[in-house]
């Protein structure tokens, strides 16, 4: 524990932003890996264990297409598309098989998804650290804001992931296809029967789902090194932020998102070997204090 | 009266039959190396006996309860790592090494599972999944205690005890085959008694089991403790047989091929689990020969199973078995009554 240190940041302004930047950056990420997975469960009712792969997978089309194109919206792009179309096949051929059935083989379909697509990541890719490089665009000088540093490409992700989550929102609470979709949560049957294809918004929205979580892997590609089951940790965390938030929510996701990136910054300047417990603390909190998370619809 | 009978004769024959399944099963795991003295069968069966032992205490939350965890791996690990450091230590004898970690992880699985069993269905899968990450981020960062990635170096002592020499391989296979074979047979009182029928009841009808008088969750925390407990003397054998504990045991791919084994194997049949952990070592052991991509032929054959066949290859088997029962003695007479019915 290093608790002098954790005051003294908050004590002195630059660093104070730095942190906050950071945590910033974190939560935003996971805001919109944590939106498609809770996307997902609300409308299709199935929990994507295999969400971790989408992101990579975005990672990973966004570092192949900036290595050949060298554009860094081309990269934006194919992680998004990429990850989504992936996403729309799996539905189709296999997470579509399962639905209905034991919680097991849903288990253990998107068990199988991780184990072929990180071992595929490792055969095309090989299995060592990867680093895609700063676009040069964002090759300035950082900002400074009270006497703290933020990269030039942070303030791009952060305004990126907020008008991400903006959209989504709107598509959802505003347009007549998030309607449909919102139907779609509460009563399949009846939006089928007024001739709608259900099916074909099923796959839709499980790969929009996985498009948000390949975003958010090719935004992450510039900072952070590429690995096969770089994933897991996101998948987890991800999980905790919708508990925390609530499922469903996506105002309760970008709280939550804010909420443990920020505790992560902190933390890692306070209690560097207690993170993660931090990260649980709070998630078991909240499911004593508010088991429906922090904006979740209160149980019926 | 014929359930009269079935409630004051069968259970005590249904017991008296275990207990012979037990002895026989016993006689063959011990007699298997004998007949076939291959050092790397005994190791296969090493393996089995662990791995199944887990997939069995795994099963008694799915199959039994209704409670998918995907974190059951980290009472294995817990089990493996407390034992081995106790050992370590050189304070204490291996029993009593025994007797501490799987009390300690029982332990584990009380503050981990009082959280986790208020949850429902994929709810529950994940937070036992997140606890389980969160342990095996445990055991990397605490280099000092853990080895961190290295896991526990210097290997395991094991020094004799009562005249029972682990050191040497064929005792230490026949120490892990009676306890293998003992836990078994104390699963099976669970899996038939009153408390294992209350428990099938919470999970096909959480909602009247509660209306009976069942205090639902504290009969989930009772099964996840017992399994959590059973976990970890797999983790001990595991920590016995390798002298050493590694943190791939309290990862997520451990917990995902005890439920594959689980899958494979049958979750309705009792034993399935143990033909699931056997089936599953089979495969790993020919696949690691032939290709280093072990995870994608692993990740396609649950595919083949899991769209394909269905379900598990005992409930499979136990399934096909019951139609065949139905419709053989029956079929000739069956008809008749159909059409005298319509007629009449």
């Amino acid at each position: 524990m290093n608790l002098d240190v954790l005051a003294g940041c908050f004590a002195s302004a630059s660093c104070a932003v730095t942190q906050v930047s950071t945590g910033l950056i974190v939560g935003m990420l996971l805001f919109l890996v944590a939106s498609g997975l809770s996307l997902i469960f609300g409308v299709l009712g199935v929990v994507n264990f295999a969400h971790g792969a989408f992101y990579m997978l975005g990672a990973y089309f966004a570092f192949l297409c900036f290595e050949r194109t060298g554009s860094f919206v081309a990269a934006l792009v194919a992680g998004a598309v990429g990850a989504g179309i992936v996403g729309v096949l799996f539905e189709r051929f296999f997470m579509s098989k399962v639905y209905g059935r034991d919680l097991l083989m849903q288990l253990l379909v998107c068990y199988a998804a991780i184990l072929i697509f990180d071992d595929l990541v490792k055969i095309l890719f090989g299995a060592e650290y990867k680093l895609m490089g700063m676009p040069e665009s964002f090759a300035t000088a950082p900002v400074e804001i009270a006497g703290g540093f933020i990269p030039s490409y942070y303030i791009f992700m952060l305004g990126m992931s907020l008008g991400i989550g903006l959209l989504l929102w709107l598509g959802i609470n505003r347009t007549r296809l998030g309607k449909v979709i919102r139907a779609l949560a509460i009563n399949p049957q009846m939006v089928g029967a007024l001739g709608i294809n259900t099916r074909l918004l099923y796959a839709g929205v499980f790969g929009l789902g996985c498009a948000l979580a390949g975003t958010a892997g090719a935004l992450a590609a510039p900072v952070r090194s590429l690995t096969p089951g770089m994933g897991l940790s996101v998948l987890i965390e991800s999980f905790i932020v919708t508990v925390i938030g609530g499922m469903g929510s996506i105002p309760g996701a970008l709280a939550a998102a804010l909420l443990i990136g920020l505790t992560r910054a902190f933390g890692a300047i306070g209690f560097p070997l207690f993170v993660d417990g931090l990260m649980f603390a709070l998630m078991g909190l909240v499911l004593i204090l508010r088991p429906t998370g922090l904006f979740g619809a209160r149980a019926a | 009266m014929r359930n009269g009978l079935m409630r004051t004769g069968l259970m005590r024959a249904g017991l008296m039959r275990d207990l012979l399944v037990a002895m026989l099963g016993l006689l063959v795991l011990l007699a298997l190396p004998l007949v076939f003295p291959h050092p790397s069968l005994r190791d296969f069966l090493i393996y089995v006996i662990a791995y199944g032992l887990l997939a069995m205490s795994l099963n008694l939350l799915v199959g039994l309860t209704g409670l998918v965890s995907f974190g059951h791996a980290a009472y294995f690990a817990s089990g493996a790592y407390v034992f081995g450091l106790l050992m370590q230590s050189g304070a204490v004898s291996v029993p009593l090494a025994m007797l501490a970690a799987v009390g300690g992880t029982a332990l584990l699985a009380l503050v981990i599972g009082a959280i986790c069993v208020r949850l429902k269905e994929i709810y529950f899968s994940f937070i036992t999944l997140a606890f389980q990450m969160f342990i095996h981020s445990i055991i990397l960062t605490w280099v000092d205690l853990t080895g961190g990635d290295q896991g526990l170096r210097g290997g395991i002592p094991r020094p004799p005890f009562l005249g029972i020499d682990l050191g040497e391989a064929h005792t230490l296979y026949a120490f892990a085959a009676v306890i293998f074979v003992l836990c078994l047979l104390a699963m099976r009182q669970v899996w038939q008694s009153p408390f294992g029928y209350t428990l099938r009841m919470i999970r096909d009808n959480p909602a009247r089991a509660n209306f009976l008088g069942v205090d639902v969750v504290r009969m989930k925390l009772g099964i996840f403790v017992l399994a959590g407990g059973v976990a970890s003397m797999a983790g001990i054998i595991m920590a016995l047989f390798v002298s050493g504990a590694f943190p791939e045991f309290g990862f997520w791919t451990t917990s995902g091929e005890a439920i594959f084994m689980i899958m494979l194997g049958g979750t309705q049949v009792f034993l399935g689990p143990v033909l699931g952990a056997f089936l599953l070592q089979l495969l790993n052991h020919y696949v690691t020969i032939y290709t280093h991509h072990h995870g994608l032929v692993l990740g396609v054959v649950i595919l083949l199973i899991v769209l394909g066949l269905r379900r598990g290859v005992a409930d499979f088997a136990a399934n096909w078995l019951a139609e065949r029962r139905a419709a053989a003695p029956p079929a000739p007479a069956a008809p008749e009554p159909a059409k005298t019915k319509a007629a009449g």
